[in-house]
């Protein structure tokens, strides 16, 4: 609520809201309606990988709440250690099919380059974010990968400020730095992809199908915007 | 034109104009949610996940006392993996990699300290109370000579190395020169000169069986501690990781670290990184992990820019596998063409 009729011109906060309401309205933000090209089994993998996030987050955070040795000694701990492994693998299973489909939509097309950088520097940042786990895992598993992993990483000169035999460390990176770098990206992804649309199909001149009148009035006003603007977004990308 | 601007291809993505349908977002999304949470479940309870008990240190020098006693003499003369290893450890150059002019191990320098004959045999020994062989044995190592510490080290570890090589090289080693007591554990060394040296690995064996050298490895300043730097690198020089590594498959002609104990999928996704030291010229390369993270770092740098890098942006649209993802919309081509 505003604390006076007309907020000053020179107002940050006003200045935020403004701009962050005119990139991103609220119908394309949460949309109710999507382009009817957006139908294929590649949109699935998308979503599936915010699910899988949130599936080893939430399990993580479990772990967390416990302490990293509780998992070792108890089956509950062992449960969510499995649900937290398995989400991982899905995770990277469907975020590299998600990849490979956007690479092959070419979906970076219609300005949307952003889109594709924050969804490749997801992954990579995702991989040490995985490695740290393993090396954090107080088993044999993270002796050998741990000693093994340091190589590469020291021939480098990486080792000399990001230890993967100094469990401490590697901990702080697993279960805060890295995941909120990893969540950061993807919530640039998402927003980019809401503000972009979903990427349209490639030669699409020739193939369009024109928008009934009626549909394309409705798909105006739940876009916020005209049917011949930017394509609203969908939660798939 | 600018360079900058020659990477960029004409961008003929037009606006969508035709229709919509009906879609619920939030609906979607907490299906997906209960979809994944439910398939991770079911992975759970059909393949659990892996927990091999870590290695000790005490656990290595009761299972295979001459390793220990072998690795101790190497750390003792300086002559380890890791008292050769070079930066971020110590200023040797034993693990130093380059490539051209490129020798990035040495540019941030000595970040984790270890000196393996104090760190690994005389500090711990230094913690044995009430010991006066111990204790005179010590004391003369410490006041000899460089040269005479090394001689030492090497009469006493010439043995142990031959042996430990037979054992590689599954040959019958020289049980007559090194030996095992059965009911004790120590290890016997058949060796001329070695001065103080047998007494002090014999005592740090001792001290390790009853795990005071897991203990001593991360006593430092501060009551808590977090880094195994020491205790790791110490059992790595050794052959208790590594034989067990082998057995669990994780050895790096068997694909290394990407694989995890037990049947598990492991980091699958590391398998491009891994490839590399599966061939020539890197599966032999002394220079290996530099060169394989200067690949990778290249490949991961092209992965990101794809859009600006001309042939590898265009293959979409060259090999129409976009026909089959957007099959049902290719499907009504037939349709008049819009407006655009």
């Amino acid at each position: 609520m505003s604390a006076t009729e007309t907020p000053p011109q020179s107002s940050w906060t006003v200045k935020l809201r403004e701009r962050a309401v005119e990139a991103l309205p609220p119908e394309k933000l949460l949309p109710d309606g999507q382009p009817t090209y957006v139908a294929s089994w590649i949109y699935i993998f998308g979503v599936a990988s915010i699910a899988a996030l949130v599936c080893l987050i939430a399990s993580g955070s479990i772990l967390a709440l416990k302490g990293p040795a509780w998992w070792h000694y108890t089956s509950v701990g062992h449960f969510f250690n499995s649900i937290h492994l398995w989400s991982v693998e899905i995770f990277f299973f469907v975020m590299v099919v998600h990849l490979w489909g956007k690479y092959w939509m070419a979906a970076w097309r219609g300005g949307r380059t952003r889109v594709w950088i924050t969804g490749a520097v997801t992954f990579l940042v995702a991989v040490p974010c995985a490695l740290t786990g393993y090396v954090s895992q107080q088993n044999f598993d993270a002796q050998w990968i741990s000693t093994q992993a340091k190589d590469g990483l020291n021939s480098v000169g990486v080792g000399a400020f990001f230890n993967v035999t100094n469990f401490g460390q590697m901990y702080s990176y697993h279960v805060l730095l890295l995941p909120l770098a990893v969540v950061a990206l993807v919530a640039s992804h998402v927003l980019l992809v809401r503000r972009h649309g979903v990427v349209p199909p490639i030669d699409l001149k020739s193939r369009i199908t024109p928008a009934p009148a009626a549909a394309a009035a409705g798909a105006a006003g739940r876009q916020g915007a005209p049917a011949d603007t930017q394509p609203a977004s969908g939660a798939r990308s | 034109m600018s360079a900058l601007g020659k990477l960029w291809s004409k961008d003929e993505t037009k606006p969508w104009k035709g229709g919509y349908q009906h879609y619920d977002l939030v609906k979607e999304a907490s299906i997906a949610v209960g979809v994944v949470a439910l398939l991770a479940l079911l992975l759970t309870v059909l393949f659990s996940s892996p927990d091999e008990k870590p290695s000790t240190i005490a656990q290595w020098s009761r299972d295979t006392p001459i390793n220990f006693v072998a690795t101790a003499t190497d750390e003792l003369d300086g002559t380890s993996p890791t008292a050769e290893y070079g930066p971020p450890y110590n200023h040797n150059s034993g693990s130093v990699q380059h490539v051209l002019f490129l020798h990035p191990q040495r540019w941030l320098g000595v970040s984790h300290p270890i000196n393996t004959s104090r760190d690994y045999v005389i500090g711990p020994l230094e913690t044995i109370p009430n010991d006066p062989e111990l204790k005179s044995a010590l004391a003369q190592y410490k006041a000899a000579p460089e040269k005479q510490q090394k001689e030492w080290a090497e009469a006493y570890g010439k043995p142990l190395g031959e042996y430990e090589t037979a054992v590689e090289e599954k040959k019958t080693p020289n049980e007559k020169a090194v030996s095992v007591n059965p009911s004790t554990g120590a290890v016997t060394v058949q060796a001329s000169g070695a001065g103080p040296v047998p007494v002090m690995i014999g005592s740090l064996l001792a001290l390790a069986r009853s795990g005071g050298v897991d203990g001593s490895l991360l006593t430092s300043n501060q009551f808590f501690q977090t880094d195994y730097t020491k205790p790791l690198l110490f059992m790595a020089d050794g052959s208790v990781l590594a034989e067990r590594a082998e057995a669990q498959h994780l050895l790096g002609e068997q694909w290394g670290m990407m694989n995890e104990t037990g049947s598990y999928p492991g980091q699958v996704w590391l398998w491009l990184y891994t490839l590399w030291y599966q061939v020539e010229p890197f599966k032999s390369s002394p220079n290996a992990d530099l060169w394989v993270m200067l690949i990778m770092g290249l490949l991961s740098t092209a992965f990101i820019c794809i859009p600006f890098i001309p042939g590898i942006r265009d293959l979409p649209r060259k090999i129409p596998i976009h026909r089959l993802i957007w099959r049902e919309h290719y499907a009504a081509g037939a349709a008049p063409p819009a407006q655009d």
